[in-house]
């Protein structure tokens, strides 16, 4: 079982973003890109994701086999597959419940409905967990949160959507080291042999948390480096100036 | 040119969503009427009225002055849409009843008319929470009923024909005072015509904890619903007003045009709270205004959604001092729509205080405008107006105008006015979508975040079906 990306390549407008990536994360493992900025990692997040601005020109990405790419956003959400966004996005006027409720709604087959009782349960137990106050499922997503505030958020909807793949971009970004803590807290306790994780970031920081199986470089639209947790240390001592080298 | 056709941009559940939507309101019974006016407009028209009626000689006068004032108006197309031009007032029938007195008993009411209302869930609804009701068939009202106890308190809530009938005393006084019949084109025609509506009378002291509602069917075709409601609540006491509105979709256009004022004397509080679901050929002009004494509190609560045109711009006269009014207006502009409302606050007191919002969702073609006027004379003192109008476009098609008219002299007054337009961006919906929500079902969930704090001003009962209106008026709207 294995989220694969195969020689993808994808372009926004005329300019080509993605030249030619591979790369496999099998479940039960955590894997982390690190890379320049503007290299594509984020990108890569997103087109995984099928955002519509950019096109695949070339490759395949399948998911425990599945055809990815023929999905629509929506249906890959469902299928399994999950961003934590860099800049999580300001829905005003819908609740943090209701917004989840929806998410979780959408999972269920027609006619179904969802137990109101057991999803506030589930929802306070996991706010718990990540030390989020039980006041925010009333607020509105996202509207008016800290940086810090989001990053959680996005984390207690990925615990509440219970995905198989886990993209997150940049979640460390912005964050101070009591968040950084929490968010690795609630990434570690999600770490599971049927689950698979892709952490996008610039720093090593986040990796001190969340240990990796194994770290890629991207740079100019290429995983261009892979190796274990090593590759990341010497990233940090030495820049990515060493990719050069 | 108003054809609906978002059908060939949409998938079958979605439009299955759709059809579910119209089905509620749109069917018709075959009714054979006693009493038919006709087609087209005269003097003859408006005597046979009064005489089916059976309406006092002051009556007469007062529609046949209406008549005359209604045809030296010229259409307002000098502001106002084109589109009235499309009216074709001598091919409209004015007046259909099937001869017989509204019943207080559901039992009572013609097979054909109880059908309608109980497949539109009203006397379930007067079970569950509703102080009374009176339930409108074309021009009259079908059944009428309240609680008993409500009357032995001197409450008084029957049609506008057993109001001007029987409660002359009550009723003449604000008859057309506060909208008099030149104030506009269609105030003056419903003057002429008018039928059905209700008259309300609250006294002193009395707070109804429950609704009255009212619900305005119409069944035929190529017919003119000119409903005439008049609200009178003594000092010191309340109430909430409830009416729905719909019908079927039908090959020509229906006109609906309705004349509502509201009288709050001392200290009373009147609530009136519209949900409209209009099929989309529905031409639906109402003229509505509240005068508010001294210490009185008038809110304007408005949903409009469906109907081909509605001008609509609800209205408080501030007459009392500390007097309040208040305006909250959610519109839905779907393909060949246009919703053009508004509201009017005329501070005529000092310390009066009046608050706008308005919001607006224009989808694929609609189009929202919103016209706002706020007056404020230069002798008075203290008074404070807020208007807020925001509007949602959900598509780059979609349309939506502003024009908010605010004028205030002397400097001893507090005005603030917010407007903003604003799209539901890609980035959410990707956001949205990215959590498992398609495109429709963000779209709405969008929707309803947008116009949520209104949705809350509604009774309970009302913003359940309102969110539900508006999820099956969205689902449409992505292709």
């Amino acid at each position: 079982m294995s989220l694969v990306i195969n020689n993808l390549h994808a372009k926004i407008a005329d300019t080509e973003i993605l030249k030619g990536v591979n790369l496999e994360i099998p479940t039960g493992e955590i894997h982390a890109i690190m890379g320049p900025n503007g290299s594509g990692k984020s990108t890569l997040s997103k087109i995984i994701c099928g955002h519509e601005d950019y096109e695949v020109t070339a490759g395949t990405i399948t998911m425990d086999g599945q055809d990815v790419l023929e999905l629509d956003v929506d249906e890959r959400s469902r299928a399994g597959l999950f961003l934590a966004f860099q800049y999580p996005m300001e829905v005003p006027g819908v609740s943090n419940a209701n917004f989840l409720r929806a998410a979780l709604q959408a999972r269920l087959p027609k006619g179904e409905e969802i137990d109101a009782v057991k999803f506030y349960h589930t929802m306070y137990e996991k706010m718990d967990f990540l030390e989020m106050d039980r006041k925010f499922t009333g607020r509105a997503v996202n509207e008016g949160f800290s940086g810090g505030e989001k990053k959680r958020n996005e984390i207690l909807q990925m615990m509440m959507l219970d995905p198989r793949y886990c993209l997150l971009d940049e979640t460390d970004s912005g964050l101070d080291i009591d968040a950084l803590k929490v968010v690795a807290k609630g990434v570690n306790s999600m770490r599971a042999e049927n689950r698979g994780f892709l952490l996008i970031t610039h720093y090593q920081r986040l990796l001190d948390y969340i240990k990796p199986d194994k770290v890629h470089v991207m740079a100019d639209g290429q995983i261009v480096r892979s190796g274990g947790f090593e590759l990341a240390e010497t990233l940090e001592a030495e820049g990515y100036d060493f990719l050069k080298s | 040119m108003d054809d609906v056709n978002i059908s060939d941009q949409i998938d079958e559940d979605t439009q299955a969503a759709i059809d579910v939507n119209q089905s509620k309101g749109d069917f018709t019974y075959d009714v054979k009427h006693k009493y038919d006016a006709g087609v087209g407009l005269s003097e003859a028209t408006v005597d046979y009225i009064t005489d089916v009626k059976e309406e006092p000689e002051w009556i007469r006068e007062f529609r046949k002055h209406g008549l005359k004032t209604f045809e030296d108006k010229p259409m307002p197309t000098n502001w106002a849409t084109e589109d009235l031009n499309n009216i074709d007032f001598s091919k409209i029938r004015y007046y259909l009843s099937g001869g017989t007195k509204p019943t207080r008993s559901w039992d009572e009411v013609p097979d054909e008319m109880k059908e309608t209302f109980e497949r539109l869930g009203i006397p379930e609804q007067e079970r569950a929470f509703l102080a009374g009701v009176e339930a409108q068939f074309d021009s009259e009202a079908a059944y009428s009923n309240m609680k008993e106890e409500l009357s032995k308190k001197g409450v008084i809530f029957v049609g506008s024909t057993e109001g001007l009938k029987e409660h002359e005393e009550i009723f003449r006084p604000y008859f057309g005072k506060v909208i008099p019949t030149g104030d506009n084109k269609f105030s003056a025609l419903n003057s002429a015509v008018f039928s059905g509506g209700s008259f309300i009378y609250i006294p002193k002291g009395v707070k109804l904890e429950q609704p009255l509602q009212a619900y305005f069917r119409i069944n035929s075709e190529s017919f003119g619903q000119f409903e005439r409601t008049l609200i009178i609540a003594d000092e010191g006491s309340e109430v909430m007003y409830m009416e729905g509105c719909t019908a079927p979709s039908f090959e020509t256009s229906t006109l609906h045009s309705a004349v509502v004022e509201l009288v709050a004397l001392k200290g009373a509080k009147i609530q009136y709270v519209t949900v409209q679901n209009w099929s989309a050929n529905v031409f639906n002009l109402v003229t509505k205004r509240g005068l508010a004494m001294e210490d009185a509190e008038i809110r304007w609560i408005d949903c409009n959604i469906g109907s081909r045109l509605t001008m609509k711009y609800p209205g408080v006269i501030m007459k009392g001092r500390r007097a309040r009014g208040e305006v909250i207006s959610i519109a839905l502009a779907n393909d060949g729509q246009h919703q053009d409302t508004g509201a009017k606050m005329i501070h005529a007191a000092d310390e009066t205080t009046s608050n706008v919002v308005s919001k607006s969702i224009s989808v694929g073609e609609g189009r929202s405008t919103y016209r706002g006027q706020v007056h404020i004379p230069k002798h008075l003192k203290g008074c404070r107006n807020n208007t807020e109008c925001d509007a949602l476009l959900i598509n780059s098609t979609s349309r939506t105008d502003t024009y908010p008219a605010i004028t205030v002299r002397g400097n001893d007054h507090v005005t603030q006015h917010e407007a903003s337009v604003s799209q539901v961006s890609e980035e959410m919906l990707f956001y949205m979508q990215q959590r498992g929500l398609n495109e429709g079902e963000a779209m709405s969930l969008a929707v309803n975040g947008f116009i949520n704090d209104l949705v809350r001003e509604f009774p309970m009962e009302y913003s359940v079906e309102l969110k539900r209106l508006i999820d099956l008026e969205m689902e449409g709207s992505v292709g």
